[in-house]
């Protein structure tokens, strides 16, 4: 008799919490942020969520891929609340079309170019001039700023002429670290975070080409329209920007300024 | 029209593969469609399992599957290199051999269809009036198959123009050799130039209706078979 009505106060006492969790808003006890990333960030991102989600209760839903096909996509009214690109301009069309607000806008890492090879134990800047080596897989100028600097890199050995017959474009930066963790092109420009963890390279060698000869490749986040209501993406945000998460992305071969 | 010479490049180089292609599907894919059309043997189901199995593939599956094999370290990419015959990947031979496994089942199954839908019977009696095998094939099975065929032409030749997936995987994006048309619209929509992109699209709508429209009138006498069966 006793223990039934222990039991009646327990089932109680969860219907009333399951209807006042009903009353309060989701966002105020754990939220959600729809977040677009840039593919070479997708590493480090994936890191970032888990320690924000230890620190706020929020959760981060990630989309990963090209900042061309996002920029789309919000044009288009995709979900997104928080946009991660792998440059300046695109976050910067997105603010001029008001899909974006301008104040959020920031460069939340500067990309590093590697130049790549699966083989262990050599001198790759070695390789790339002395043209041993069949293909030289880069991501595409055009759509990559991974692309223009490696393109710029080329230029400032004065190598341009001598790899034009020889270079593949990948579409975007991932697409190149596959040509060349394939065996198809045996030398590739990649970003550092691809080949890098914890502070060294994971497989093969790398060549960390040095900051003087490309231009800095700045990765701007912006909070998007359909993000202003919530505090999460905010709170996201602010987090991309502590001590703790500079000091994460070092360890992934990005910069920070 | 703002087409540039990058992108007429794209366009004809696109013509050149899906020709080349659509040529050595009907060489491959007749035999093929002849021989599956009308064995009793175990194979036949495996073998039209094989054929079709890119239609359930997505392509850029297929073409990283292709990317890995045709490689260096693939046992394919290794018997070409010990044959001394160079890799596959980032060149044009690479994508009409990727477009020939694409494209398979497009080919092969309206011929199988207009073979077994003609039946034993005319070539039964082509055999009483002496005509050999091979004879019974070329008077006989392909003047009565053409509808056939001339799908299969059509469907092989617009799902190469077609072709994306497969080929931003074994391409490598180079000018001339691997950046087909598709490619070259996806390049112009990633780096946002919408109007470029519009342009290319437009043209290559109206390319392929005005294909589909010819082949339709030519046929309009004999029923086109474009039905696709899946095993």
């Amino acid at each position: 008799m006793f223990r039934l009505h222990r039991h009646g106060i327990a089932s109680l006492a969860f219907i009333g919490l399951l209807f006042f969790s009903f009353l309060v808003p989701a966002q105020a006890i754990a939220g959600e942020v729809m977040v677009a990333v840039a593919s070479n960030f997708t590493a480090p991102m994936k890191d970032i969520a888990a320690r924000f989600q230890q620190h706020s209760g929020h959760t981060l839903i990630m989309a990963f891929g090209s900042s061309g096909k996002f920029t789309a996509q919000i044009h288009n009214g995709a979900p997104f609340e928080v946009f991660l690109s792998a440059d300046q301009v695109k976050p910067e069309a997105l603010i001029r079309a008001g899909f974006a607000s301008a104040d959020s806008r920031f460069t939340y890492a500067l990309g590093r170019l590697a130049l790549w090879t699966t083989t262990p134990d050599v001198d790759v800047c070695a390789q790339l001039h002395s043209g041993q080596f069949r293909k030289l897989a880069l991501a595409n100028p055009r759509l990559a700023p991974y692309g223009t600097a490696a393109q710029q890199t080329l230029a400032a050995l004065a190598l341009t002429d001598s790899v034009a017959t020889r270079q593949v474009m990948g579409e975007n930066i991932a697409q190149t670290w596959q040509f060349v963790s394939s065996g198809n092109a045996q030398l590739g420009f990649v970003a550092l975070s691809q080949v890098m963890s914890g502070g060294h390279i994971n497989n093969g060698s790398a060549w960390i080409v040095p900051d003087n000869l490309y231009q800095p490749i700045r990765q701007d986040a912006v909070l998007l329209k359909k993000g202003e209501p919530n505090p999460a993406a905010r709170a996201f945000l602010a987090f991309l920007q502590s001590a703790e998460v500079t000091e994460l992305i070092r360890g992934y071969g990005y910069h920070r300024e | 029209m703002l087409l540039t010479a990058a992108d007429w490049q794209a366009v004809w180089l696109t013509l050149k593969l899906a020709t080349l292609v659509t040529m050595l599907l009907l060489l491959i894919g007749t035999p093929l469609a002849w021989w599956l059309a009308r064995t009793r043997s175990v194979w036949r189901g495996p073998v039209s399992a094989l054929v079709a199995l890119p239609l359930v593939l997505p392509p850029t599956v297929l073409g990283f599957y292709l990317l890995l094999a045709l490689g260096p370290n693939g046992p394919l990419g290794q018997l070409m290199q010990t044959l001394g015959l160079g890799l596959l990947p980032f060149s044009f031979s690479g994508l009409v051999l990727a477009s020939l496994l694409y494209s398979l089942p497009f080919v092969v199954q309206p011929v199988q269809n207009a073979i077994e839908a003609m039946g034993e019977r005319p070539l039964e009696v082509a055999a009483t009036l002496g005509a050999g095998p091979w004879d019974r094939f070329f008077t006989v099975v392909l003047p009565q198959a053409k509808p056939g065929l001339l799908t299969a032409a059509v469907l092989g030749f617009a799902h190469t123009v077609g072709e994306f997936g497969v080929v931003l995987m074994i391409g490598g994006n180079i000018p001339g050799e691997t950046r087909v048309i598709s490619v070259q619209i996806y390049d112009h929509v990633e780096a946002l130039s919408y109007a470029q992109a519009h342009s290319l699209s437009l043209m290559m709508l109206l390319f392929s209706f005005v294909v589909l429209l010819l082949m339709y009138s030519l046929n309009r006498h004999s029923r086109l078979n474009f039905s696709l069966s899946r095993p």
